[in-house]
């Protein structure tokens, strides 16, 4: 599936919604679900250095396609880190470059893109962009 | 008696909405709200008599000169100073306690000892640090108990001959604790070292004497007691601040300059380079006015109230631990709910409406003190209610359901 796919089929499910309580029980779910990274990676030298959660990001080739897993300790974090897994994990690096994540506004998540909320995410999708960069440059 | 209804009216900020929430704001710590005095005494500023101070022969620089100079004397006079050139205008907190660090570069040498406490703001640790690296002084730490008061025997056994400076806020940021400073000074100046007190959390809560403490350095900051942002003090005894070599080189603060030699100003422009922020300077003044119309003690008082009752409500809320039990707090609460994380609380609070702050409250050893990612700070002013903390025990509530 693409990741334009993908992202309509998660803004998809997130219009059945009505308020911010639903679709912050939704993303806990999805926190509290998804096993998201083997513990030997969740290494300091993954960590993505918020303010306040840790995140943890690893990244691998599998063929010509990237494979990310992470984590947080926070579990809001980690909800919104599942969606992004969802999206981006499995996929080409040059769709990942070429990818936005409009999405995240568009479900009603904007504020954990502000700069401001601390949490990793901001620097998250940064990483995840430049070990696309990086794999690309692998595969060439 | 606070008229909280009535003070509720002059800030403008509290009637607006959160996520469609009305706003109950508990961060408080980090920055006050402006009253609108305060507000009205900047636009008046930039509507009437907006000019360079201490330069102009013309009438608006004088009119700028005098309310700066008249701002000055307010806050000398509210701190109770001994002279209002005691007084250096700073951009806050940290740039006062910069100053005395750079000051002090050329003051000390290896084997001189300094003394932080354990429950300090970022900024009362690193420019210390950051001190002892370029001259060789060590720095040592005043431990902390876990009730999160200051060990006071390991403070006395610290301090010796070789001890120059000691450094200690009044109030923890953090936890809210008061610290015993007539007692942290007195045993300071037992050993001749010199102490610097950060006033910023407590000057909105506790009446403060310089004189009476016989302090040598107070900085504090002018967002936390009701001005703006992007202003604060220095307070340094005369003579201290004569010693100190000043700290950055421009205008304002030379007395004469030729190529072959420049002699510096007196206080306080010695160490008042450049254009101050004279509307944040008059502002910060507004403030202190503002303060004193209610009372720092009727301001106490009702703040100890709410705290009290903030305490026994949040106490009721099953695994809910509150970091710092001391004695003597200002309406500071810091706390966790089970294994919960802090930003989850957080995040879910603030589409309540409510307001606090999440995290390590830039003072990381104290979080790693009781080995905690952060915590949930909620942080009363004398302008909240009782009714806005029981919100926040509702939406603990319910951040508790949803996220357990």
């Amino acid at each position: 599936m693409s990741i334009a796919a993908i992202q309509e089929e998660i803004i998809e499910e997130f219009s059945f919604f009505e308020d911010w309580m639903q679709r912050y029980e939704h993303m806990i779910e999805l926190g509290k679900s998804l096993p998201l990274i083997d513990p030997q990676h969740k290494t300091e030298d993954n960590i993505i250095k918020g303010c306040q959660s840790k995140v943890w990001l690893h990244a691998g080739l599998q063929e010509d396609k990237v494979v990310f897993t992470a984590d947080s300790d926070a579990i809001i974090t980690k909800g919104i880190i599942a969606l992004l897994i969802r999206v981006f994990s499995h996929q080409k690096p040059a769709d990942i470059l070429a990818a936005n994540t409009q999405f995240i506004d568009q479900i009603g998540l904007k504020e954990h893109l502000s700069p401001t909320r601390a949490n990793g995410l901001v620097s998250m999708i940064k990483q995840i962009k430049l070990y696309a960069i990086a794999f690309q440059t692998q595969l060439n | 008696m606070i008229d909280v209804a009535r003070i509720r009216e002059d800030f403008p900020i509290l009637n607006r909405k959160v996520h469609g929430q009305p706003l109950v704001y508990f961060d408080n710590a980090a920055t006050s709200q402006t009253p609108k005095q305060v507000i009205n005494s900047i636009v008046d500023y930039y509507e009437n008599y907006n000019a360079n101070i201490h330069r102009g022969v013309h009438a608006l620089s004088q009119e700028a000169t005098d309310a700066y100079e008249q701002a000055r004397i307010k806050i000398q006079k509210h701190f109770n100073a001994a002279h209002s050139h005691e007084i250096i205008f700073t951009s806050g907190t940290t740039h006062a306690i910069n100053i005395i660090a750079s000051g002090y570069q050329t003051l000390l040498g290896p084997g001189d000892e300094l003394l932080v406490s354990a429950m300090e703001h970022h900024s009362n640790i690193v420019p210390w640090q950051m001190l002892c690296e370029k001259t060789g002084a060590q720095l040592k730490v005043i431990p902390m108990l876990p009730n999160g008061t200051l060990d006071l025997e390991a403070y006395q056994k610290l301090l010796s001959p070789r001890t120059q400076l000691v450094f200690v806020n009044h109030v923890s940021n953090a936890l809210g604790t008061i610290n015993p400073i007539e007692k942290l000074i007195a045993a300071a100046h037992a050993v001749d070292a010199k102490i610097v007190i950060d006033g910023a959390q407590a000057a909105p809560h506790i009446a403060t004497d310089l004189q009476q403490l016989d302090l040598d350095y107070y900085v504090t900051s002018a967002h936390k007691i009701c001005g703006p942002t992007g202003v604060g003090i220095l307070y340094g005894k005369s003579a201290l601040l004569n010693l100190l070599p000043p700290y950055q080189g421009g205008g304002e603060m030379i007395a004469t300059v030729t190529f072959e030699k420049t002699t510096y100003a007196g206080l306080p422009h010695k160490f008042e380079a450049g254009t101050p922020n004279i509307a944040g300077g008059i502002a910060f003044g507004a403030a202190i006015d503002y303060i004193q119309s209610i009372g720092i003690d009727a301001i106490a008082a009702y703040e100890e109230e709410l705290l009290r009752y903030a305490t026994a409500q949040l106490s009721k809320i099953e695994g809910l631990k509150i970091y710092g039990q001391a004695p003597h707090k200002t309406a500071v609460i810091s706390f966790n709910v089970g294994a919960i994380h802090p930003y989850d609380i957080g995040t879910i609070l603030d589409k309540m409406g409510i307001a606090v702050r999440t995290g390590h409250h830039c003072a990381q050893p104290i979080m790693d003190y009781y080995q905690i990612p952060g915590t949930v700070r909620a942080s009363f002013s004398f302008y909240n209610t009782k009714e806005e903390i029981d919100r926040l025990v509702v939406a603990v509530n319910k951040a508790k359901m949803m996220l357990e």
